[in-house]
């Protein structure tokens, strides 16, 4: 498993939701599908998008630029899902991650990834792993095990949430 | 390959001793019943013999110990008391944790084989510890003279020709023969065949024995206990001089298995059809290759019904009818009886009365009702704890049943009976009942009701399913943390079942868990709602009706229909599931059977039958309420399968919400997606 403390040379899959650009961990991603057709599941938080056929398995999908707090993502031929693999409480659970675009891939070594600000980045903390100079700009490389970790699925669960 | 066999030990071992345990609990009830204790020896001495046929020297020197004991105990020279039982009871628990423990001869805590061994000692009154120790040095030997006179038998064995191959040599039966008394054996090789055809690895060679012993007729046939059901062996005894009395154990042969299944009852009902062992793991392989095809199937007949080829189509049914019949059979494989649990439990009853010094008898009708493995394995937990909070909860203690006028000893039933495409399991014990009054109470202070609230018998229960609610006074180390009837409905609602109480105040309570067959493909009705598709567990379904703007209009807003005189509340779940888009002119009314309730559910259109291999929707969703699974259809897209329980739950629960604090929460915040 890959050690979010080592920062060595690594790859990260760059996609954009607005304007913004975000990065993953490859190791991270399974694959990157077209957007298709998602099922709404009745009754969840607006960002679960809902889920989708992979190849025989049923797998959730969510909307990241809703999870972040942006408008919801708007259909188009750039539109795609990010197939990922996180660890939630020692499992790990296929899930996907719609995004407006991706990018590339890029090469970044330590050297280029400096730690998140703890202000202005209108996210939450815990949910970057660091900043990436790309260029003229910077990509914020998301750490995606907390993004989706258990208490932020169990938004949508309300028997957890009452304790 | 040795390790492989002694996995196999192991599992054998596993069922003889489940089966010990359940012979040994039966004893205790009919302490005169020889059949039980002739059971009890057998299955111990099968467990020393291959023991030490696969080296756990551990279990075979303390097994000999305890069979040592149950062979006086089957001459007759001691009798069945309640110590004996539990201290052989302990023996198997002993012998049971040397099988799981680790390292290869399966040793473990010595002293406590020791303390066990001294207990029988003692409890037999034979303590002669260096007979004893003398005896296990030679596994099968077996103290002369026990049985008095001599007796001659003539002894026809064939083995069966792969009889090295499941680990077992004729020599070593042939020696333990000679170990009985006078032996003169004759081996015949008419059967073996020219050296070019010769397999090394079977056995072709057949004996015939003259064999004159003091041991009784027992000995000799114990002798071939390891040799199977392949294998024929011909027994003929004659005692010393007198007439022949032909015993014929013919093992596998048609005409002998009558008969030695009628002198041999006990044993032979356990041994049962032939079988085969295969890991879990190639099982659920099967069924998930099994759910792909029924998938594919269905696509493969929407399309041959789209390209309209009458050779395509003729095709298509019939992958169709041989999917069907593959997914029947291979979901059967999955199907195993349920007595295996209840026998389990019959343990968990004895030690618990004990423990609390109640008399409860266990009584269980339809141990032979098949549910999935995993149906089973995971429903353990939570009849554990119904049965727990039965013993401790609901029977009383014998002086309290008696000043009741109820016979000292209390009873728990704990029945399973097919229902549809479910199963009930009821667990119903004649004790005390539940004070409902003291229930209602509870919920106040522990503020899951206002104080003074109108409950019906239904409602008062549901709240014994709240997490940390518990009506005993003392908290036992049994059950009363409040912590046992919340982990039996999230245990049962795992398996998409119900669970259900009734009780009558001094006449005792009954629970009720309705559980699905199995987990893994249903019959189901398709419905759509706008552009979604939707799935409706067939078994719940009764039949469809229309529902036209003309009906609507006239309920006056009330979400009731007349079907043929009888008025069936329906939930609109366009409306609940916030889908957008315009009602159909005329809209279908599906009406869904919950145990006598009938609820209708409107929908835009009915597609049809279908059959639904459910994949979980993932931990994400695993909050989604009213959907408890989904499935791919035969386009490729996914519908969700409706949990029309929580559905209706939900719907009654919306009339006085907000009673309940935590709901009243939950539904504030859940208000936005209602519209």
């Amino acid at each position: 498993m890959h050690e979010e403390t080592v920062m060595e040379p690594s790859q990260y899959l760059t996609f954009t939701l607005g304007d913004e650009v975000f990065a993953l961990d490859i190791g991270k991603v399974r694959e990157v599908l077209d957007y298709t057709s998602v099922t709404r599941v009745p009754r969840t938080p607006e960002f679960m998008c809902g889920v989708i056929n992979l190849r025989g398995n049923v797998v959730p999908v969510v909307d990241m630029r809703l999870k972040f707090g942006m408008p919801a993502t708007e259909k188009g031929v750039n539109t795609c899902i990010i197939i990922v693999e996180v660890r939630v409480d020692d499992e790990t659970t296929v899930l996907g991650a719609m995004a407006d675009s991706v990018q590339e891939v890029l090469d970044l070594g330590p050297e280029q990834i400096e730690p998140a600000p703890r202000i202005g980045t209108k996210l939450n903390i815990d949910f970057i792993q660091g900043m990436g100079k790309h260029g003229e700009g910077f990509v914020m490389i998301l750490n995606i095990d907390k993004v989706f970790s258990a208490g932020e699925l169990a938004a949508c669960e309300p028997d957890e949430s009452e304790k | 390959m040795i390790e492989q066999l002694r996995q196999t030990f192991r599992e054998e071992a596993d069922e003889l001793l489940a089966d010990l345990e359940l012979a040994l609990l039966e004893l205790e009830r009919s302490p005169g019943d020889e059949g039980l204790v002739d059971r009890i020896f057998r299955a111990m001495h099968t467990i020393k013999g291959s023991s030490a046929m696969f080296g756990f020297e551990g279990i075979t020197s303390f097994s000999h110990e305890v069979e040592t004991v149950l062979d006086l105990l089957r001459e007759g020279r001691i009798c069945v008391t309640k110590e004996l039982v539990e201290l052989v009871l302990s023996a198997r628990d002993q012998i049971k944790a040397m099988l799981g423990a680790p390292g290869e001869a399966g040793e473990t805590d010595l002293s406590r084989t020791g303390e066990i061994v001294a207990a029988l000692h003692r409890v037999t009154g034979t303590a002669h510890p260096l007979t004893a120790a003398e005896e296990s040095e030679s596994a099968d030997h077996r103290r002369p003279a026990e049985t008095g006179a001599e007796t001659t038998c003539t002894i026809r064995f064939r083995p069966d020709r792969e009889i090295f191959l499941r680990g077992l040599s004729p020599a070593h039966i042939l020696n333990e023969l000679r170990e009985l008394g006078e032996c003169r054996v004759t081996v015949h090789t008419d059967q073996v065949p020219p050296l070019a055809d010769l397999d090394p690895a079977l056995c072709y060679l057949w004996w015939d024995v003259v064999l004159t012993t003091s041991q009784g007729i027992d000995a000799v046939h114990d002798a071939f206990l390891f040799v199977g059901e392949e294998g024929s062996v011909e027994i003929v005894a004659s005692p010393a001089g007198e007439a022949v009395e032909p015993t014929v154990e013919e093992v596998g042969g048609s005409d002998g298995r009558a008969l030695a299944a009628e002198r041999d009852n006990g044993r032979e009902s356990q041994r049962g059809i032939s079988s085969i062992r295969v890991t879990a793991d190639k099982l659920d392989q099967l069924i998930n290759l099994v759910g792909e095809l029924v998938t594919v199937q269905a696509r493969l007949s929407q399309t041959s019904v789209l390209r309209n080829d009458a050779e395509l189509v003729g095709l298509a049914e019939e992958v169709e009818r041989l999917t069907a019949g593959l997914r029947d059979s291979a979901l059967n494989i999955r199907m195993v009886p349920i007595g295996s649990t209840f026998s389990r439990f019959k343990r968990l009853v004895h030690d618990l009365a004990v423990e609390l010094g109640k008399d409860v008898e266990l009584v269980t009708a339809g141990a032979e009702t098949e549910l999935d493995k995993t149906v089973i394995e995971k429903l353990n937990d939570p009849l554990v704890h119904l049965i727990r909070n039965s013993i401790d909860h609901g029977i009383e203690s014998p002086a309290v049943r008696l000043a009741a006028g109820k016979p000292a000893r209390g009873t728990i039933h704990l029945s399973a009976v097919h229902s549809g495409d479910s199963v009930l399991v009821t667990i119903r014990d004649d004790g005390a009942g539940i004070d409902r009054a003291a229930v209602r109470a509870r919920g106040a202070v522990k503020g899951l009701i206002p104080a003074g609230a109108e409950l019906s018998e239904k409602e008062t229960y549901n709240l014994l399913f709240m997490p940390g609610f518990s009506t005993a006074e003392a908290v036992t180390s049994i059950s009363g943390r409040g912590v046992g009837m919340d982990v039996v409905k999230k245990g049962i609602d795992l398996l998409r079942g119900t669970v259900g109480i009734t009780s009558s105040a001094g006449e005792g309570t009954a629970v009720t868990v309705r559980i699905p067959l199995t987990l893994a493909i249903i019959e189901s009705l398709l419905v759509k709602i706008g552009t979604d598709c939707f799935v409706i567990p067939l078994s719940l379904v009764e039949e469809c009706i229309e529902l036209t703007r003309l009906d609507v209009a006239r309920a006056h807003g009330r979400h009731l229909a007349d079907v043929r005189g009888r008025i069936i509340p329906y939930i609109n779940l366009r409306e609940r599931f916030a889908i957008a888009g315009e009602r159909p002119e005329i809209e279908q009314i599906v009406i869904a059977d919950l145990e006598g309730k009938r609820v209708g559910l409107v929908v835009d259109h009915v597609i049809g039958e279908h059959q639904t291999v459910i994949k979980s929707i993932g931990r994400m969703f695993r909050g989604a309420r009213g959907v408890s699974g989904a499935t791919i259809l035969g386009d490729g897209s996914v519908a969700l399968i409706l949990d029309v329980q929580q559905l209706v739950a939900d719907e009654e629960q919306g009339d006085y919400a907000y009673a309940f604090p935590a709901t009243a929460e939950f539904m504030a915040k859940e208000k936005p997606t209602y519209a």
